[in-house]
């Protein structure tokens, strides 16, 4: 094997494993979005003949199973073990080996649901690739109802994956309980690595009920086991609840590393610290304990008792306070300064509306009959997205142009990184502020054609068409990405002028990271080195 | 506060002010890990148990917990006595009595053995005679999941075990106590499940 | 290829017969036609105020503050005042939410019992639906009619209220009911009986779907719900509790389908045909769909479905019988006088 490549497969870096895990994330999420554009061709017309029905069944398992398993956790992953150790001024994590064995767990995984497409079976040979939806209700996965392999390849993976996330979580704790460097306080920690600290607890307690629930479904499924059997007195709700106790927190671990990147960008593009740093830190942590309180909002219409549906609705509001508050405080950050339009920071101001009106829908599906409408229908698939991509992917794009320079000590162009950002909002827009009024005027989720003369048309003529800008938008960055690495203005230590430990380094940091493993006094070092006449050691 | 003067990692003195820092301790990283696969375990058990409690007298039918259950109390005996012993060569490897260790990591293994073969009894004797397997009803599913997982946690701790009696008997546990702590935890974990496990399915759930 | 042809035209005759026979194609959940609905449409305008006051204000600080604290070119280099919070506004600010959370909560609860814990009327029609892959059984008990995916219901007036409490259970996986003008949607789930209601205030065809996937053909099963006149209903049932026709005309057909494997899956009252497997066929042309709302139900797309169901509706449970041409044409003309 050639050196280079052979360094990569073996290396225990923390920085080299980062880039893997990132790396692979785009890789996956570039795959996802083709089936996502697919699904989006065949929707595009009424009765359209592209794809048959089995065809695009597979396609929303794998999209949908590919962004939450395949780029969000790798985008998580990656960002914590890239980034944490050189926020708290470490040399490494706190166990580099099991730091690779947790990347190439997730990899094997990933590849492994892949490779049902090729050596799968579905249901009487027609399938090959899972079809049950990313989040599988029960019966419908049982061998009576599922027969030959896919589903089982979807089971294997996804324990797997979360094998290496759970994995990751340990090390990120660990790394942040014992390795800060000196005077860095659990007060001190910069926001990215305190919203990482509480997504890697939640990972401990969200990823075993989903573990949990597959082993029952391998059991049921090959050991004639009932957990779900209904014709056994198994309950299919049953499995809901497992899922949705892991699935719930899941998507706040989804989302919260999106706030750890905007975050460190806002205040650093603004020009002020963040306003309010300890009420961010309680935010998040009431988000993370509250999260896990709520999860049967996805299961309104199950047939729960009026008591039950009105506490998850109440509690699922209640969990929007602390998350709506984060909004007010990045809005207070940037009140009063001086804010440039980088491309980083363009991505964060379209996250802070996106996500505003995601977490509007969210408050509107936490009431109860509102959901009893809308759940399973394409009002949520447009919420969740907005989520996951206005939100999320919005702040992960922004990281990416943020501390690619960092890590590969070039920067990204800025007329390339504004061109993606405009098209991907357009595309964005298009897509998915359509689809919402499709699920007010009844068209559910999840199905592979629809007749005309229900008002869905040109609702999803609209939406396919926003699919080209947002492709369009990924090429500019692919494009960017591949065009600086070769030639990138070279970006020396602090490009962005930007206060916490990572950019006293080199760019891209020396493999220790640091020559002498520093010693700070408040939450911005950097900022304290810049201005000794007014540090913010005096304030803190 | 007193005002200290602490030498930070240039070697030049500063003074520190009000901000006392005479020492800067972080908890050991190896517990942390530990106490974090403790709390994912932990999570993970409740699930099984979960629906464990949830299928309490749901089967449709085959045999009932109160008709073919017996207390495991030896079983019991041998696996909670383990986690003295695991303590007492913990406790010695510390002071470096190695010959302790041994012994004493010997007995928790056959301690921890004879807990698993008495599992194993136990389901040959409910599979041959009562034909309760985890297809024959819910409680069948339910029972052997949960006492399965656990018995699979006990046989994982045990090969640890085995593997540092072997290294002990090479000599190469010395200085190793801290990491020996960590698996002691470990199976003091295991125990502690065994109480909830066997609270639920032969306490409340017979 | 020829086929195909024929599904397709069949399929785009849909379009112009969906917009006949007063058929409210457009499933609009705000446009309610029934108590539940109108339940849901009520906490809905609370929500959707609240939350566009939220988004005008939030969203117009956000706007103000970007086009105000944008960094001008003649800025001095100099770092704005370095502003580390305000507890008065994070107090404010934390308050007015959770004060929006109460009003918001309340309104829910009341939504919801409204809804959940309605009690039925003793005078309630009462029906079974029963989710299958991917068809949809009505049984209505008191009346001793079984028919299939078309749920007809008398219409509700404020002189003379007609509820009807809708009992769902699940053949086989989990499926969902959703008729969005008339009630939130309830899930279908194997070996859970789930109860809901709805009071249909105006005549005519509501369109609803399955709303939760249950495999290949999720997206094909239409549901439709018939809101008649007491008088007009009272007729259909009266239709509906007869045996199957029986004409004479028919006879040799009748025979030849009675020959045949269809009988293991189909029901034709006062026959030997007692399977329950698929769709009860005993007033098959009272429906104006097959394939649960794939097709309107004519001769030719009758003739098409019996030759090869997989073709028009792919992965569905009835098999292709293999019927030469003959035993084809007996069928067809059989069950097409099953009125």
């Amino acid at each position: 094997m050639p050196s280079r490549l052979h360094e990569w497969v073996v290396t225990v870096d923390h920085k080299r494993l980062g880039i893997l895990y990132i790396a692979t994330a785009l890789i996956f999420f570039a795959v996802a979005g083709v089936l996502a554009a697919l699904m989006r061709l065949q929707l595009a017309y009424p009765n359209a003949t592209f794809l048959p029905p089995d065809v695009f069944n597979r396609l929303f398992t794998m999209h949908g199973t590919t962004m939450v398993f395949l780029v969000g956790m790798p985008f998580f992953a990656g960002l914590a073990n890239y980034l944490t150790p050189l926020m708290i001024g470490a040399r490494d994590m706190a166990f580099p080996r099991l730091n690779a064995f947790g990347f190439w767990i997730f990899l094997f995984g990933g590849i492994l649901l892949y490779l049902s497409y090729v050596t799968g079976e579905g249901l009487a040979g027609h399938g090959t690739a899972p079809d049950v939806g990313w989040f599988a209700y029960a019966p419908l996965t049982e061998r009576a109802f599922s027969r030959g392999t896919s589903t089982d390849y979807w089971i294997l993976s996804i324990i797997l994956t979360g094998i290496g996330t759970t994995a990751s979580a340990i090390n990120v704790i660990a790394t942040i309980v014992s390795m800060r460097c000196k005077g860095m306080t659990l007060a001190r920690m910069p926001l990215f690595v305190w919203l990482m600290l509480v997504v890697s607890s939640m990972v401990l307690f969200a990823l075993p009920p989903l573990t949990a629930g597959q082993v029952m479904l391998l059991l049921d499924r090959y050991l004639g086991a009932h957990f779900f059997d209904t014709q056994a007195g198994g309950s299919a709700v049953l499995w809901q609840h497992f899922f949705w106790v892991f699935g719930h927190p899941e998507v706040y671990i989804l989302m919260l590393p999106g706030f750890a990147c905007a975050s460190e960008i806002i205040p650093v593009f603004s020009r002020k610290p963040m306003f309010g740093r300890p009420a961010m830190i309680g935010a998040t942590i009431g988000i993370g304990m509250l999260s896990s309180g709520v999860w049967a909002h996805h299961m309104f219409s199950v047939g729960m008792t009026a008591s039950s549906n009105i506490y998850f609705a109440v509690a699922s509001m209640a969990v929007g306070i602390p998350t709506g508050i984060k909004i007010f405080n990045w809005l207070g950050t940037m009140y009063g300064g001086k804010i440039r339009f980088d491309t980083p920071m363009l991505f964060c101001i379209g996250f802070l509306f996106q996500f505003l009106i995601a977490g509007l829908t969210g408050v509107m599906l936490a009431v109860a009959p509102f959901d009893w409408q809308v759940t399973d229908s394409y009002f949520v698939v447009a919420h969740f997205h907005y989520v996951l991509l206005g939100g999320l992917l919005f702040t992960l794009f922004g990281a990416l142009y943020y501390w690619f320079p960092k890590a590969t000590g070039k920067m990204l162009s800025e007329t390339l990184g504004k061109w993606h950002f405009w098209l991907l909002v357009i595309g964005f827009h298009l897509t998915f502020d359509t689809l919402h009024f499709a699920g007010i005027l009844g068209m559910p989720r999840r199905i592979y054609t629809y007749a005309p003369g229900r008002g869905w048309e040109t609702l999803n003529l609209i939406a396919s068409i926003g699919v080209i800008f947002q492709a369009a938008g990924v090429a500019c960055l692919v494009w960017n990405i591949i065009r600086s690495l070769r030639k990138g203005k070279p970006a020396g230590n602090d490009p962005w002028d930007a206060w916490t430990l990572e950019w006293a380094t080199s760019s891209p940091p020396s493999d220790y990271n640091f020559a002498v493993l520093p010693e700070v006094r408040s939450s911005r070092p950097l900022w304290d080195l810049k201005h000794p006449e007014d540090p913010d050691w005096r304030y803190e | 506060m007193t005002p200290s003067i602490a030498a930070n990692a240039t070697g030049a003195l500063q003074e520190t002010g009000a901000l006392k820092q005479p020492e800067w301790t972080l908890p050991d990283r190896g517990r942390v890990a530990v106490f974090c696969l403790f709390t994912t375990e932990f999570a993970l058990f409740s699930i099984f148990v979960v629906a464990y409690i949830f299928y309490i007298g749901k089967s449709l039918s085959g045999p009932m917990p109160s008709q073919v259950l017996e207390l495991p109390i030896w079983a019991t005996i041998c696996l909670l006595s383990s986690s003295i012993t695991v303590a007492i060569a913990e406790r010695a490897l510390k002071s470096n009595q190695i010959q302790r260790f041994k012994v004493w990591t010997g007995v928790t293994i056959l301690l921890g053995l004879e807990f698993l073969r008495n599992t194993a009894v136990e389901w040959s004797h409910l599979i041959r005679d009562f034909h309760l397997t985890i297809s024959t009803n819910l409680f069948g599913t339910t029972f052997y999941s949960l006492v399965g997982l656990h018995a699979s946690h006990v046989a994982i701790g045990l090969m640890l075990l085995l593997l540092a009696f072997v290294l002990g008997l090479r000599g190469s546990m010395r200085g190793q106590a801290r990491r020996f702590e960590l698996l002691a935890w470990y199976w003091h974990f295991v125990d502690a499940v065994w109480v909830a496990v066997f609270t639920v399915v032969y306490v409340i759930g017979r | 290829m020829n086929s195909s042809l024929r599904i397709a035209g069949a399929l785009f005759a849909t379009v112009e017969f969906s917009f006949g026979q007063n058929v409210h194609s457009v499933a609009n959940m705000f446009r309610p036609q029934a108590t539940p609905a109108d339940s849901v449409y009520n906490v809905s305008m609370l929500m959707l105020a609240i939350c566009a006051a939220i988004f005008v204000v939030v969203g117009g600080l956000l706007t103000f503050t970007i086009v105000r604290f944008r960094r001008r070119k003649a800025d001095d280099p100099r770092e704005p005042a370095q502003v580390y919070g305000s507890n008065r506004i994070e107090i404010a600010w934390t308050v007015i939410p959770v004060l929006i959370v109460l009003v918001l909560g309340m309104a829910t609860a009341r939504a919801v019992v409204e809804v959940q814990d309605k009690r039925m009327p003793a005078d309630a029609l009462k029906v079974t639906v029963i989710g299958h892959q991917w068809w949809w059984e009505f049984r209505y008990p008191d009346l001793g009619i079984v028919t299939a995916n078309e749920l007809h219901v008398p219409l509700s007036t404020a002189a003379k209220p007609a509820v009807a409490a809708l009992r769902l259970e699940s053949a086989d996986v989990a499926h969902s009911f959703w008729v969005p003008q008339l009630a939130g949607k309830t899930d279908v789930i194997p070996g859970i009986t789930n109860t809901m209601w709805i009071d249909p205030r105006q005549q005519g065809t509501f369109l609803g779907n399955c709303a939760e996937y249950c495999g290949m053909q999720h997206a094909n099963m239409l549901i439709r719900v018939i809101v008649e006149s007491p008088a007009e209903f009272e007729r259909w049932v009266a239709e509906q509790k007869l045996d199957a026709t029986a004409d004479p005309r028919v006879a040799a057909a009748r025979a030849t389908f009675l020959s045949l494997n269809c009988i293991n899956c189909h029901t034709v009252s006062g026959t030997e045909a007692k399977g329950t497997f698929g769709p009860d066929l005993s007033h098959l042309m009272s429906r104006t769909t097959l394939g649960s709302g794939m097709i309107p139900n004519t001769q030719e797309n009758l003739r098409a479905w019996i030759k090869d169901p997989q073709a028009i509706k792919r992965g569905n449970l009835m098999p292709n019988l293999q019927l030469n041409s003959r035993e084809l044409d007996e069928v067809v003309k059989y069950l097409s006088s099953l009125k």
